[in-house]
């Protein structure tokens, strides 16, 4: 009975978003106020049934109900609670669920928070949010309904896959799901934009806190992502550059973009339309993501179905959504003139740059993504971009973005001088090429590993940008800091008096320096090795000795495994001991390797376990990857360190408060980033 | 600076960002390009020795051996020829006789492919959509039986 609710309340959340979407677009025709008012109820009635519809799929998990064939194909009767709730967006249809509870749950917000902005404006964009909505919604029920039955009812499901089973892939869903779907709103603002006309002061602070929100979440999202990958894909890596990872990573890279615009925008009225633009385009990525993952174009682990039927009509949503924005950008653009002139050194100018490398880099991950797909669509046969394309044409394009950081840092907004931002950048940059020559060493004595003298180079250019970076990432705060004291203010309020969008935009900036740090030594300085080791052996690694202590056989809930005991010892003193293992699930045949690993924040030690190298006698030699990861926790403390700025800056006071529509933007150029 | 001057240098920043990424891409996409190749192209021809390339097959039964050290050596098949790979390293958890593998390497002078990495998915009928398509052109109805059950001798 409860799927069937569930499905109900779908085909009635469907007719809510289509009241969203139809009501108030005849009200804003005719000038009916109260038609266009409908759409905020009318959000509140569609995010209910979607929410009903959810926790009725949750129920069916929770229960086992195996009569529902989504239930019966991602679950078992033997998988841990916990599991069997992350199930619900374990696979294609209840992830689409899961997409469409966050659309309306954003939807929701939007329409509470709203009452201060125009009329018109409003139902405009709730117009657009409801039409987005009523084509997933569609989607789900004409291509993948996850409440269809099946009869006879199985005795057993066939489980979820086990590489999903996972801790890291509980939230990493939703909060890649809260980043895609929150650019949904910036969209339908920017739409609501062009059709009205309007892009004023009210505009900008209304859509800036809604876009960094989005932004937050999909940098955590991605991070988890890649924690999960290299936790549990047992090959060690971060980053693959595999497709469903670059679909994620390119509305990212535009999100940035567009969150470095739109402060150009709030604080000197300029760069409009690009804006605008920048708002359709990290949404139609993230559609784009969507149609990747979903559609079965790519083989990976996340696409789970290849039905044609799906991929066709994500397409075609695709490009009804996108093209319709860019015809309307294409005609209303024009129309949102900007205020006053851009220098290029000033802080508008260097944001301006920022925004230029970081959309080309984008356009260099889509072109190595969608190349491929192309190429086998015309029939020119069957290629691959490997990881070195994009590490090739990324780290040259994003490597200038840590220096406009620094100067970005120190130039003022309207007109920067070179004088001045150069003194003010002798410090860090000073103090950056130190820490790029001791550090490097430093590592390298505390680990010895070969290193060619290209990585070093590298190492020690990545060290000097990421500690630039860090060092000058502080200096707006430090500055207000040291003005405000010396007018007198105390400390506490000085610091208080900082506001939290600066203070967000400084932990999201040091962020960035803190991933460049991590990337740059796991990658120059991280080693791997292959080894065959038989019980009692031992392999040395980055002055590890790795002791293999044999293989025994242990039972989880719903797996058998091989588990491994591996002994670490650095001169003779124990360093730590690992158990990876090697798990069998017999409910879908499959093997998983669950690698051990010792983390600390300066390395982590990762072993990963083979196979048995003579099959007929388990108790032989083994083969085991062994890894030294340095400083790999700073690649995700970066991300999560991104995350919480974003908070920070969208929880800045100036956004709460009333902004007039009548307000011109140059007036609120007093206050910086 | 007049307005018209710094719009010129803003499209010039742009251009120069432009052309930088296209010099980089178009030099990286050569490097970085590989093409899915069956064992049936590799036997003729089709691939220089040392190009590195994308070969699809399935692992013809019984043709596993191990070797000093990590050593393994085995025979991809597409139904109609077999080729001989090598490969030092550790296999993926779902590398198993009769199953469709993507091995990355280049063949090397003596007619064996050399791999240095090898791909399996994690689900036990999957077969990738590359070589199965691959599969499929070369005349369709074949199962393949003969190389998934049997120890076929054919020469590398």
């Amino acid at each position: 009975m409860t799927p069937e609710l569930g499905h109900f309340a779908l085909i009635l959340a469907l007719v809510a978003a289509l009241a969203q979407t139809l009501v108030p677009a005849w009200g804003l025709w005719r000038g009916n106020a109260r038609a266009q008012a409908v759409a905020g109820s009318a959000a509140q009635a569609q995010f209910f049934l979607v929410a009903v519809s959810f926790a009725a799929l949750t129920w069916a998990f929770v229960q086992k109900d195996f009569s529902v064939v989504y239930v019966a194909d991602n679950s078992h009767s033997k998988l841990p609670l916990v599991y069997r709730i992350s199930a619900v967006w374990g696979a294609h249809e209840g992830s689409l669920l899961l997409w469409g509870l966050m659309l309306t749950g954003w939807t929701l917000a939007v329409s509470l928070f709203n009452r201060r902005l125009p009329a018109e404006l409003s139902a405009t964009a709730m117009a657009v949010l409801g039409a987005v909505s009523s084509g997933f919604l569609l989607f789900m029920l004409l291509t993948s309904n996850p409440f269809e039955r099946q009869f006879p009812v199985p005795l057993e499901g066939r489980d979820l896959n086990p590489l999903l089973q996972d801790p890291g892939l509980i939230i990493h869903p939703p909060m890649l799901y809260m980043g895609y779907v929150g650019f949904s709103v910036a969209f339908a603002y920017a739409i609501a934009a062009l059709i009205t006309g309007k892009l004023d002061a009210a505009w900008v602070r209304w859509t800036r806190p809604w876009t960094t929100a989005a932004w937050a979440f999909l940098s955590m999202g991605i991070t988890l992502g890649s924690w999960w990958a290299y936790n549990e894909l047992g090959w060690g890596g971060w980053w693959f550059w595999d497709p469903v990872e670059n679909a994620s990573f390119m509305p990212w890279l535009a999100g940035t973009a567009l969150i470095h615009s739109l402060a150009v925008t709030e604080k000197r009225g300029l760069l409009k339309s690009w804006t605008v633009l920048l708002a359709i385009l990290a949404f139609a990525l993230s559609l784009l993501g969507t149609f990747l993952v979903r559609s079965g174009v790519l083989v990976s682990v996340h696409a789970f179905a290849s039905d044609p039927a799906r991929g066709v009509f994500i397409l075609g949503f695709l490009t009804v959504v996108i093209g319709s924005a860019l015809v309307l950008y294409a005609w209303r653009a024009p129309k949102l003139a900007s205020e006053g002139e851009l220098r290029l050194f000033s802080r508008e100018g260097l944001l301006l740059l920022n925004n230029v490398f970081l959309v080309t880099a984008c356009f260099g991950v889509l072109l190595g993504t969608l190349y491929p797909l192309v190429v086998d669509a015309l029939g020119l046969g069957k290629i691959s971009v490997g990881p070195p394309y994009f590490n090739s044409i990324f780290f040259p394009l994003i490597a200038p973005l840590f220096v406009l950081v620094a100067v970005g840092a120190v130039t003022p907004w309207k007109r920067g001088e070179f004088g001045p931002a150069l003194r003010r950048l002798r410090a860090p940059a000073l103090a950056a090429l130190a820490a790029a020559v001791v550090l490097p060493s430093l590592a390298l004595w505390l680990a010895p590993v070969t290193a060619s003298f290209a990585s070093k180079l590298t190492v020690a250019v990545a060290t000097w940008l990421a500690l630039f970076t860090l060092g000058s990432a502080g200096l707006e705060v430090w500055q207000r800091l040291v003005s405000r004291r010396r007018q007198g203010v105390a400390l506490g309020p000085a610091l208080r008096g900082i506001p939290l969008g600066s203070w967000g935009m400084t932990l999201a900036h040091l962020g960035l320096g803190f991933w460049m740090l991590g990337v740059a030594y796991v990658t120059g300085y991280g080693v791997e090795r292959d080894v065959r080791l038989a019980p009692g052996a031992r392999a040395e690694l980055a002055g590890y000795q790795f002791i293999f202590d044999g293989v025994r056989e242990s039972e989880g809930p719903n797996f058998t495994a091989d588990s491994a005991g591996v002994r670490i010892e650095r001169a003779g003193q124990p360093v730590a001991a690992l158990a990876p293992e090697k798990r069998f699930y017999p409910s879908q045949g499959s093997v998983m390797t669950e690698s051990g690993v010792d983390a600390r924040l300066h390395r982590d030690l990762y072993v990963a376990l083979g196979e048995p190298l003579d099959p007929q006698n388990p108790a032989g030699d083994w083969s085991l990857r062994l890894y030294y990861k340095p400083m790999i926790r700073f690649v995700w403390l970066g991300g999560v360190l991104m995350f919480l700025g974003g908070l920070l800056a969208l929880s800045d006071r100036r956004y709460r408060l009333a902004a007039r529509a009548s307000e011109p933007l140059t007036a609120n150029a007093t206050r910086a980033v | 600076m007049t307005k018209r001057q710094s719009r010129m240098l803003a499209v010039a920043a742009l251009v120069l960002g432009v052309g930088l990424a296209a010099a980089f891409g178009v030099t990286a996409f050569r490097k970085n390009m590989m093409y899915f190749q069956t064992p049936s192209d590799l036997v003729a021809g089709k691939s220089p020795v040392g190009a590195k390339v994308r070969l699809g097959g399935l692992v013809e039964r019984g043709s596993v051996s191990r070797g000093e050290g990590l050593l393994v050596r085995f025979r991809l098949a597409d139904c109609v020829k077999v080729i001989a790979v090598r490969y030092e390293g550790i296999l993926p958890d779902l590398f198993r006789e009769g199953q469709g593998i993507v091995a990355t390497g280049a063949l090397a002078a003596d007619g064996q492919f050399v791999a240095d990495e090898v791909l399996a998915k994690h689900d036990e009928n999957y077969i990738s959509p590359d070589l199965a398509a691959s599969l499929k052109e070369q005349g369709g109805k074949h199962s393949c039986g003969e190389f998934k059950n049997t120890t076929a001798t054919v020469t590398p």
